[in-house]
């Protein structure tokens, strides 16, 4: 007999469900021993399915297409010295945040889904996780080679492992996927597959990818969208997730939306970084972090939860704060860096006038009123008195870590201020969103380890700015501070065959259409 | 009016070109979107890549699974078999 071609349905079966089998001398308990204690209730792991019905051959045939495709095209740009082809070497420094904050995520990403797939009592899962767990490294991976290019030419690309473990708002990212991978395995998974890949991963890898092809960096986004081939993916295994306990038993329902509220509040306050990358770090722009925020939560985030509104699912608590405080966000952020840029591992710089412009345009309740003139001052000041560095360290959050730069909601003049009390000692916090986060397991947030605290109760090399450069591994006047005063400018401009005089010391930036 | 949008985004390649022909062609509803280096599919409630749409216009054996190659995101659930790849909203 003829052996029959399976169908895609039945492949699935034989390839997944089929590897599974029924312990007989060991409890089920003691092989997956972290599947009850957060609570969640599973009946039957069979009813989880992944969507794509990928089986392992299928899944090494595309991603070794899909590694090939990318290969070729990193070799290209090195022979071909693609760095030369971005827009301004001022754009090289979103590269450096990106990957000093991002890459060593795809790692820790790497690490947490081979956790979760072992903690997971399913073989559905197991596999899912399992094959995310591959696809991260490759994401690693695949970032570092393409950025070592830039590492030959540009400076603050050379430690971004050793920076992402120790600089300030390094720890943004670093103590995110901490929180994250120290919680049992469903809540991870609601954290990083739900939360932050489904519902904001959007906001990081489209416009900003699409800008990296914008501002003529082939490498970039060909490594950007090369991942996020492998995303799809991952969205779909977090909300099959979300939707698999849900269905699963009632009693996880309020579980489900407590991880929900604290996850899209903990991402989107990791976003606000990619909020300031969108609008100022790019010289030519896609479109504004409002613009993204609008389009890819506030439309698709909301039909998302719409549908999942008939497992009882309601939009994450304080999204309406998300939404008020897209009118300001990136400036602020981008106002903060700009003053303590002598302790980042990036330049900063005024915006253009025709960027300001292009800012004015699209923030055009916000931007004139509150931000530019801001910006105004401090040329100016630049002009007469030399740039300005703000001496003294930021409080931070205590749980999202960012310094205290959020204003409140509803009065943009005033910084939000919130602060519990625990064990007798006060915790302050940017918003109300994360003192809840705090409020609910102070027992894990007190340990949070904050930059700030850390240097001056002398941990980090010594409490004066230099010492704690070299802590970092940060070279003083070579990676941080004024781009317009930076190796890696006048670098470009002798590469470009420019002048370095001192009228065009304002560099003319690109104009945006 | 209830917002239940999905979306599909694909690399702007040679590859997806005629994945993204297919869509329009399936999709009366479907609003095909530019952006540097991507193409990004809106349609209300429900967005379907069918086989042998996509065969018809490359001239070959297509299996939906090569959509992952040129995915660049996508909101909505998932119904794949050989046959065609769904993206919708409710069950
Ligand atoms: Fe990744
Ligand atoms: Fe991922
Ligand atoms: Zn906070």
């Amino acid at each position: 007999m003829a052996a029959k071609r399976l169908n895609l349905r039945e492949k699935y079966q034989k390839f997944t469900r089929d590897l599974a089998w029924e312990p007989t001398y060991q409890k089920k308990s003691d092989i997956f021993p972290q599947t009850e204690f957060e609570g969640i209730h599973i009946h039957d792991w069979d009813k989880w399915e992944d969507p794509f019905r990928l089986t392992v051959d299928a899944y090494w045939k595309y991603q070794a297409e899909k590694e090939r495709k990318l290969y070729s095209i990193i070799d290209a740009f090195s022979q071909n010295n693609g760095q030369l082809n971005v827009t301004d070497a001022r754009y090289v420094n979103a590269l450096k945040l990106f990957l000093t904050g991002i890459s060593p995520l795809e790692y820790a990403a790497h690490r947490g889904f081979a956790m979760a797939g072992r903690q997971f009592g399913g073989v559905g899962p197991q596999v899912a996780c399992q094959m995310q767990s591959i696809d991260e490294l490759r994401h690693c991976q695949t970032q570092i080679h393409t950025i070592s290019q830039y590492n030959k030419y540009f400076n603050g690309f050379h430690d971004w492992n050793h920076m992402h473990q120790r600089v300030w708002y390094l720890s943004v990212p670093k103590s995110f996927f901490d929180d994250a991978m120290s919680a049992g395995p469903f809540e991870f998974v609601t954290a990083i597959s739900f939360s932050f890949e489904y519902v904001l991963t959007n906001l990081l890898f489209m416009p900003f990818m699409s800008g990296a092809a914008y501002n003529g960096d082939m490498a970039t986004v060909t490594f950007g969208f090369s991942a996020q081939s492998d995303e799809s993916r991952h969205m779909t295994l977090g909300l099959e997730v979300i939707k698999f306990m849900l269905e699963q038993d009632e009693r996880n329902v309020p579980i489900v939306q407590k991880w929900i509220d604290k996850w899209f509040w903990r991402g989107y306050r990791l976003l606000s970084l990619v909020s300031m990358m969108m609008d100022y770090m790019l010289p030519k722009r896609v479109m504004s972090w409002k613009e993204a925020w609008e389009m890819y939560f506030e439309e698709n985030g909301g039909a998302l939860f719409e549908d999942l509104s008939r497992y009882g699912i309601r939009m994450p608590k304080y999204w309406e704060v998300s939404v008020k405080e897209k009118e300001h966000l990136s400036h602020q952020l981008w106002a903060t860096f700009h003053n303590f840029g002598h302790a980042a591992a990036f330049h900063t710089w005024i915006p253009e006038e025709s960027e300001m412009q292009w800012l004015s345009e699209k923030y055009p309740d916000t931007f004139d009123k509150y931000y530019r003139p801001r910006f105004e001052f401090w040329r100016q000041h630049t002009k007469e008195k030399g740039r300005w560095y703000n001496p003294t360290l930021p409080m931070l959050c205590q749980t999202c870590q960012v310094p205290m730069l959020f204003t409140e909601p509803d009065d943009p003049t005033q910084i939000c201020y919130r602060s519990s009390q625990y064990n007798g000692e006060q915790y302050h916090f940017c918003s109300d969103g994360c003192k809840d986060i705090f409020d609910d397991e102070p027992e894990k947030y007190v340990q949070a380890w904050l930059p700030v605290h850390q240097i001056y109760q002398g941990n980090c090399g010594g409490a004066s700015i230099p010492e704690v450069l070299e802590y970092y591994h940060l070279v003083d006047g070579q990676d941080n501070k004024e781009y317009l005063e930076s190796n890696d400018r006048a670098n470009w401009l002798r590469w470009k065959g420019m002048a370095d005089t001192e009228a065009d010391r304002e560099v003319q930036a690109v104009v945006n259409e | 009016m209830a917002n239940n949008n999905v979306f599909i985004a694909l690399q702007n390649n040679e590859e997806a070109r005629p994945i993204i022909e297919a869509i329009e062609q399936d999709n009366a509803e479907a609003r095909v979107e530019y952006a540097p280096a991507m193409v990004k599919i809106d349609a209300p409630g429900r967005i379907v890549v069918r086989r042998e749409t996509v065969e018809d216009l490359i001239g070959r054996d297509w299996d939906p699974q090569e959509l992952h190659i040129n995915l660049i995101s996508l909101s909505g659930n998932i119904d794949e078999d050989d046959d065609a790849f769904v993206l919708h909203r409710g069950d």
